[in-house]
């Protein structure tokens, strides 16, 4: 009989993700023959996530296509491969103190971690719809846990629970669009369905359309659009706090970078139909997000809405689909990293065992007991707000002028307003923290690892705020 | 094009009659005895009205689930043993891989308890 040839295996482009599965494999299995001391098992993560980053330079000739084009390691991959990175070495660093404050002894916690970065690595690549999905598989699954890996806590479960339950619906909807895009233009694969929308080869229109009706479903509900964004506010309080500042910020990025990768790359051509989808979409978004917002009493509950806001901001990029807005989704997803990872930072700063302190009104007098925690704050808050000079701005400003160079003008005046109403529920924090006077004593561990995450994203948002020229310069360099 | 599909029609065919003659057959051939207990829905041995506040123990769904896990592990394998020579070294390889990650998913299981049935 003939000998059956192995299919073209390219593991070098895979790298990231074979390094940071097998460093996930290894905390693990260390967890295993350890006692309760868990310093060994973050010490092996943060290797895996820097090997991890490094790696993906292995490829310098970009873009490489690989696997029968269903993975592509290009610019857009390997920058956001370096945010999954980044944001889950600081989410790691973030919860050190965290967890051995509110007793969270389990090792699983790291290696969930890294394994959810392995599915935000494989979304950021993925060329094809199974291979989407496969990615977008493997990071709410590793979500499903984490959120809810406080077992005695009645909120962590109710998030969990929650998350599961609508998260395995959206699947649901993501499949059955794939599957109707699959159906209509014959192939998985990215490139091939642009193809055979192009040369006429569509067996079914109104199948086809309903298929990115149903894309947008499923993808919406990942990264928490409105109307799918029901979920966030619940998931993000219940969830242990710096689970909430990973999930939205790693795999938010992870589902936003695949959601471009199919609608620009995909089904351009059906961007009549899909556009008008999508703006109604984002401006929603920002509504909710940012009107939401103000109501809120809970510092979790807040920045959930803002999140959510956020990602109405990111829509835009998306429907402006053009070289600009890839890039400029870059730079937004690496600031909103920092500015998220610093203000969760504070939030679990002064927070301890028992009681969390996540009303707004625990801020209150902030400034005149912590000068430099506060300061932080209000840096942090007006970057999520987007005041100059802060990175904040830097970010929306790009997308909006790539969403300019298409002509949504419109839209963009729409976000420009919400970002003016965003400043509103930002600025009541800041005015809690210097006009008010504290209502309760405030005792705050300064943890070590907490303080060093605050002071990268510190640094990280005024950075590229100010001198935000070589990042732009890597993230337009395709 | 439409011929290629005849024998899985017949055999189709084929398996609804069986086991639909089958339970019309025995409905028609069979004994009818009927009183109380026997006309009662029937699940496992359970009391078909009960309250349902009642505990049970999870163990049994943990060890369905490793179950499942080996169960494909060995639906895995027939096809490869069956074209192991065709396959040749890279598939041995890639066989090897696959069972060292079950491996390790079976020492994490053990090591954290979970085949303890106590």
């Amino acid at each position: 009989m003939e000998p059956i040839t192995a299919p073209a295996i390219d593991l070098v482009s895979l790298a990231p993700v074979l390094v940071l599965s097998v460093f996930g494999i290894m905390v693990l299995v260390t967890d295993l023959f350890i006692g309760k001391d868990k310093s060994v098992l973050v010490f092996i993560s943060l290797t895996g996530l820097l090997m991890g980053a490094i790696s993906s330079l292995a490829k310098y000739n970009l873009p490489v296509h690989s696997f029968n084009g269903a993975y592509i390691v290009d610019h857009l991959s390997v920058f956001f491969t370096f945010i999954f990175c980044i944001s889950s070495a600081l989410a790691i660093l973030v919860s050190v103190d965290f967890n051995k404050r509110e007793g969270i002894k389990v090792g699983e916690y790291y290696s969930l971690i890294l394994f959810c970065t392995v599915g935000m690595v494989l979304l950021a690549s993925a060329t094809d719809m199974i291979m989407i999905f496969l990615g977008i598989e493997i990071v709410s699954i590793s979500l499903y846990v984490l959120a809810g890996i406080r077992r005695n806590d009645p909120k962590s479960n109710e998030a969990a629970l929650k998350y599961f339950l609508l998260g395995a619906f959206a699947t649901g909807f993501l499949l059955y669009g794939m599957t109707l895009l699959y159906g209509s233009t014959g192939s998985t694969k990215l490139v091939m369905i642009a193809s055979a929308i192009r040369n006429g080869g569509v067996a079914s229109e109104p199948l086809l359309l309903m298929g990115v009706v149903l894309l947008i479903i499923g993808l919406g509900f990942k990264v928490a659009a409105v109307p799918f964004h029901m979920w966030a506010p619940d998931v993000y309080q219940g969830a242990p706090t710096p689970v909430t500042a990973f999930m939205a910020v790693g795999p938010k990025a992870a589902s936003l970078a695949a959601f471009y990768r199919i609608f620009s790359e995909a089904i351009p051509q059906l961007s009549p139909s899909w556009e008008i989808l999508l703006c109604v979409v984002s401006v929603i978004t920002m509504f909710v997000g940012n009107l939401g917002a103000i109501m809120q009493t809970n510092i979790k509950r807040l920045l959930a809405f803002s999140s959510v806001a956020h990602v109405g901001y990111l829509i835009i990029a998306i429907i402006a689909k053009n070289s600009l807005s890839s890039s400029a989704l870059m730079f937004y997803m690496l600031t909103y990293a920092f500015m998220i990872f610093g203000t969760f930072g504070i939030v679990i700063l002064l927070g301890r065992k028992g009681d969390e302190n996540l009303e707004i009104e625990n801020y209150s007098g902030l400034a005149y007991k912590h000068p430099v925690l506060a300061l932080s704050m209000t840096i942090f808050l007006l970057s999520l707000g987007g005041l100059p000079p802060l990175a904040g701005f830097v970010a929306k400003f790009f997308v909006f002028s790539a969403a300019l160079k298409e002509g949504f003008l419109i839209l963009v005046i729409i976000a420009v307003l919400n970002s003016a109403v965003s400043l509103y529920y930002y600025l009541k924090v800041i005015v809690f923290m210097y006009m008010k006077d504290p209502v309760k004593e405030f005792d705050i561990t300064l943890s070590p690892m907490t303080l060093f995450v605050i002071a990268i994203s510190i640094f990280g948002t005024i950075q590229l705020g100010i001198f935000p020229d070589s990042i732009i310069a890597l993230a337009q360099a395709n | 094009m439409l011929e290629s599909y005849l024998g899985a029609g017949i055999m189709m065919l084929m398996a609804i009659g069986i086991a639909g003659g089958m339970v019309v057959m025995t409905s028609m051939l069979g004994p009818k005895r009927e009183f109380a207990d026997k006309m009662e829905p029937f699940e496992c041995g359970e009391s078909p009205i009960v309250s349902p506040h009642q505990r049970f123990s999870v163990k049994f769904y943990l060890v369905a689930v490793l179950f499942v896990l080996f169960d494909i592990e060995a639906v895995f394998f027939f096809p490869w043993a069956i074209l192991f020579k065709q396959l040749g070294m890279f598939g041995f390889i890639e066989m090897l891989l696959f069972i060292l990650i079950l491996g390790v998913g079976l020492l994490y299981v053990w090591k954290r308890g979970g085949l303890d049935w106590e």
